[in-house]
């Protein structure tokens, strides 16, 4: 159904607009009464452990993050960590998906157990992985890995952010699979058996049949999931806390740093005030360009 | 193929969908009725207290004997909730700094007493202590008092104290015809080390899990016996100076060359666990992990001081301390509790009820003379106490300098630049970057701070 | 099923399990390290066959969970059910009778996301302090349903895209009134789809940590913080805390497991084609 073409303050656009009325305004009051009172600290410099040091600092704040080196390697390691995850997480989900919609035994017990990573709160599984599988002296994997002389690899702090990416993937594979095997069991399996009897094999119907059908799910799997990884924290907090040096310090970790270590908060609200920017660019530009699910219309 | 026509949900399923809702809203209601908004006791005359504690043993006893707390104190209900230590002191001091009185007690630690008492954050206790003529604060470790004291003036009570001290299997070093002595030195402790490191078992466990109250605690000791410090008289930097940087080289070469596989994720625990799985023969650590000992570990173990090197009696200070806000409404009820908690009462109370290997360590100085107890505490109860009471915060290192604390600098910016630093060295374990290139990052790190104090 | 076929399918199965055994493993391996003794949970090398106890389990239950699940499940379902109360109208103005500027209307609830948690957290801090608000389970829930709205608006939204056309204009003819038609048409066909989103809600409100342990202290305190509450700076904990992270995320184990079919279901209905 079209927009109607009827002016913007007639009554059939405010009987449109009534449904939308009460989750936009709790929304609106809810995040902008915060991120208005963030912008408003960000032009002051205010250290919580120093009563009274709440002064008016002007651009200060954004000044000093032009010449921090550690805002371009946590912008550096946010932008490794996402794409890195959510492009693994959506090529295994499509493989698992494929997989769990094919002829295969035990189809519902697979589908269930495979959802469990994603269910796990992130804080317990972070430090499983942590203490209990990636530890050299009583994790598993080093144990597991001995015979081939990779006993004692320290996982985590020589590949840190290898550690967090895998921690990650394991957790957001389940969820894309999800998505996608939604998309491909609504797949019509009388065209897939056409195209074989045409003669098509299995790479050609994927890349012509399956792909362009399952596409808009991984876009919108691609999509949501990269608004959660983006923030990534619980994980980091848990296994390297950011670190060997700053080596696995994403945006939001960096800002929990300066915001309740150092207690910084204008400066805090400084760097949460330019994420919100960039990622409004970066979100703008790729909702445009890359993703057809982002059109009004109803598709019929 | 459903019928789309109708649209009606079926009566089945439309009884379904009802009786789901109606569950859902009623768990909702009687939970936020149970749960409560916020604070709120039982009788007019009951006042509920909430206790913010760390989570360690001790606490977890505590936890277990609120109950004749409580029967002793009929009025007073007592909330006790325990986080790890990172998000508790974070939610403390943003409780604390904005007055929002979530909690009425918390555990506090000898690095914020000061700070905090300078700023007003907490009460004085001395008033209170006066008044109650049985609590003998005399009794009190004096370095624990003093380090728990501003103006002379008590602002928090001590639950838990701790220093640190080398543990090691004689077993392990006697294989190797080595004996360690009382007062060793870390020369002898890094060549004793090295002679009993092998492939199944590492010489020495050392903390390089990064925080300024993780890796940097026994690396500062370390640091401190060297004759490094932090920042000069003048509060310049003193990172890359010859001491500071041979200190950190040492400990970082002990770690590489004899220490357990990750080191760099090393805490408290992990090294427990490899000592108590004989995976290591020495441990460089608090004074409490001896009573975590299990099996052979426990059967074969020695008990020296800390390591030293140009500067006697290099153990750290540390202690957990109960305190209140000065915004507090609560203040005589949260008193009562905290009197109770850290008083010899208790520590014969929890030495009757749990065992003496329970009672909370390094506060008073009559629990060591206590029989049962130097039975239970076994060899490493007098190291503990001699350890704790000659570790001095004021004059933590060989040349003067303008802060108090051993393993920690006592400024409000130390958080952050502790964090920072034992990052930078984090990654020199991990093989990321040299000794020197890391000391430099730490020293600009630490100039920006000291730059502060420069008036 | 001729024998190529059975060959493929089982050689695609034994692929699979594979596959998911190595996902699944690290939540199995959970498990098994709470039935183990502490020491045997951080033992070298790795205790892989030992007599399962409930001792740690007996501990973690012997302290007082039941109110920290029970705030969990209030918070939950309170705000999932705002969720859908709120956005399903919002989803309905943005894609079945859309609002002149829908696309405007969908980035904004997107970009309230773009926020990190830690930059608003102190203003939100304040705030309830101010409003007295702070230890509260509805506060809480205030704040999850904040988080959870924009997602629910976004799938609410491709549910409500699949339902055919004609319907509407069936029901518009006979007279059917807007609320009307949410109820009689609406709610009914995308049953599942509503199905899915309060799941996906509810797992990610079960499961938040850090909005819990500032807002909250001792009598609205969630699950995650029952958790966090075994990790000792001091002792052994691992079999402990793996008996409560198995505890801790049972309910929404549960529900997941349950509800497999219908978020399936729902997906597919989801489906933007």
């Amino acid at each position: 159904m079209r927009a109607s073409a009827a002016s913007v303050f007639g009554r059939e656009a405010w009987r449109r607009r009534l449904p939308l009325l009460p989750a936009f305004i709790y929304i609106f009051l809810v995040t902008q009464i915060p991120f208005v009172l963030t912008v408003y600290y960000s032009f002051f410099s205010w250290n919580l452990l120093k009563p009274g040091s709440f002064q008016f600092a002007g651009l200060q704040n954004y000044a000093d993050l032009l010449t921090n080196e550690s805002i371009r390697t946590a912008v550096w390691n946010t932008v490794l960590l996402t794409l890195s995850v959510i492009a693994i997480s959506v090529v295994l989900g499509l493989a698992v998906a494929m997989l769990l919609n094919s002829e295969v035994f035990g189809k519902g017990l697979m589908r269930t157990l495979m959802i469990a990573p994603f269910l796990i709160m992130p804080t317990a599984g972070a430090l499983i992985w942590k203490d209990t599988l990636l530890n050299p002296l009583f994790g598993l994997l080093p144990y597991l890995l001995s015979p081939f002389g990779l006993g004692r690899v320290d996982f985590v702090n020589q590949f840190p952010m290898v550690a967090v990416v895998t921690v990650e993937v394991w957790r957001w594979t389940p969820f894309m699979m999800l998505i996608i095997l939604a998309g491909l069991q609504s797949q019509n399996p009388e065209i897939l058996e056409a195209a074989t009897v045409d003669g098509a094999n299995a790479i050609q119907s994927f890349r012509r049949i399956t792909l362009p059908l399952v596409r808009p799910f991984i876009e919108l799997g691609a999509l949501l999931g990269s608004l959660f990884v983006v923030q990534t924290f619980d994980t980091i907090f848990m296994l390297t806390y950011g670190g060997p040096g700053e080596d696995t310090t994403n945006i939001p970790f960096l800002l929990y740093l300066v915001a309740f270590q150092g207690f910084n908060i204008g400066q805090a609200s400084a760097i949460g005030v330019v994420a919100v920017i960039m990622t409004t660019i970066v979100a703008t530009f790729a909702l445009r360009t890359l993703f057809s699910i982002f059109q009004i219309e109803a598709r019929r | 193929m459903r019928d789309r026509k109708s649209g009606i949900l079926n009566q089945q399923s439309r009884w379904r969908l009802f009786a789901a809702t109606a569950v859902g809203l009623v768990v909702v209601v009687t939970g936020g009725a149970c749960s409560g908004a916020g604070g709120g006791g039982g009788g007019s005359n009951s006042k509920t207290i909430t206790l913010a504690a760390v989570d360690n043993p001790q606490m977890a006893d505590l936890k277990n004997l609120v109950g004749d707390f409580q029967s002793a104190h009929s009025d007073i209900t007592v909330n006790i909730v325990t986080l790890p230590e990172d998000q508790l002191r974070q939610q403390v001091t943003q409780d604390v700094a904005a007055s929002s009185g979530r909690y009425d007690l918390f555990t506090i630690g000898t690095y914020e007493v000061p700070l905090w008492a300078k700023k007003g954050w907490i009460e004085n206790l001395s008033p209170y202590i006066a008044k109650d003529s049985s609590y003998d604060p005399g009794d009190l470790i004096p370095g624990v008092s003093k380090a728990l004291s501003y103006n002379s003036n008590l602002y928090a009570v001590p639950f838990y104290g701790e220093s640190s001290m080398l543990m090691y299997r004689k077993d392990m070093l006697a294989a190797k015809g080595i004996t360690m002595p009382d007062h060793p030195t870390w020369d002898q402790v890094a060549a004793a080390a090295k002679a009993v490191n092998s492939s199944s078992v590492s010489g020495i466990c050392l903390r390089g899990l990064p925080g300024w109250g993780e890796q940097l605690a026994p690396l500062d000791t370390v640091v401190n016996t060297f004759g490094g410090r932090w920042f000069d008289e003048k509060w310049n930097a003193q990172l890359t100076t010859p001491e500071f940087k041979s200190a950190v080289s040492f400990y970082i070469n002990l770690i590489k060359s004899a220490g357990e596989p990750g080191a760099g994720n090393a805490g408290f625990t992990e090294c427990l666990n490899a000592y108590n799985n004989s995976k290591v023969a020495m441990w460089y650590d608090a004074t409490v992990a001896a009573s975590n000992f299990t099996g052979a570990a426990a059967a074969n173990s020695g008990y020296a001081y800390a390591p030293t090197k140009t500067k006697d009696w290099s153990g750290w200070l540390w202690a957990w301390a109960l305190g209140m806000p000065s915004s507090s409404k609560k203040k005589d009820a949260a008193w009562t509790f905290a009197d109770w908690a850290t008083s010899k009462a208790y520590i014969k109370l929890v030495g009757q009820k749990l065992g003496w290997a329970h009672v909370p360590p390094g506060t008073r100085t009559s629990t060591y003379s206590i029989p049962e107890y130097q039975q239970a505490a076994g060899a490493f109860a007098q190291v503990t106490v001699q350890s704790i009471a000659n570790a001095d915060i004021t004059h933590p290192t060989v040349q003067s300098v303008p802060y108090i604390g051993i393993q920690y600098v006592d400024i409000d910016e130390f958080q952050q630049l502790g964090d920072q630093v034992s990052q930078e060295f984090a990654k020199v374990i991990a093989g990321g970057q040299t000794v020197d290139q890391a000391l430099a990052k730490a020293q600009a790190l630490a100039q920006a701070v000291g730059k502060k104090y420069q008036t | 099923m001729d024998a190529a076929a059975l060959r493929n399918k089982i050689v695609k199965s034994a692929l699979g399990w594979v596959v998911i055994f190595i996902f699944f493993f690290p939540v199995l391996w959970m498990w098994l390290e709470g039935l183990k003794t502490e020491p045997q949970a951080a033992s070298t090398p790795p205790t892989i066959f030992f007599t399962p106890t409930l001792q740690e389990f007996q501990t973690v239950l012997s302290g007082d969970f039941p109110p920290y699940f029970i705030n969990s499940a209030t918070a939950s379902l309170l705000s999932t059910l705002l969720v859908l109360v709120l956005g399903l109208p919002a989803a309905y103005a943005l894609s079945i009778r859309p609002v002149k500027r829908a696309r405007d209307a969908l980035f904004f609830f997107i970009s309230t996301r773009f926020l990190p948690f830690a930059a608003s957290l102190v203003p939100l801090y304040l705030l309830a302090r101010d409003l007295q608000l702070l230890d509260n389970v509805f506060a809480l829930a205030a704040i999850y349903t904040t988080i959870n709205l924009p997602l629910g608006v976004w799938l609410l939204r491709s549910f409500l895209l699949e339902i055919p056309h004609d319907l509407f204009e069936a029901a518009r003819v006979d007279g059917a009134g807007f609320g009307n038609e949410i109820v009689r048409i609406v709610i009914p066909l995308i049953a599942p789809g509503l199905a899915a989103t309060s799941l996906i809600c509810l797992i990610f409100s079960w499961n938040e940590f850090f909005y819990a342990v500032n807002l909250t202290s001792s009598a609205a305190a969630t699950a995650p913080l029952f958790l966090v509450s075994f990790i000792s700076g001091r002792g052994l904990f691992y079999a402990k805390l793996a008996a409560a992270a198995t505890l801790a995320s049972l309910p929404v184990l549960l529900a997941g497991w349950i509800a497999q079919k219908q978020l399936i279901r729902g997906l597919t209905m989801g489906a933007v084609k």
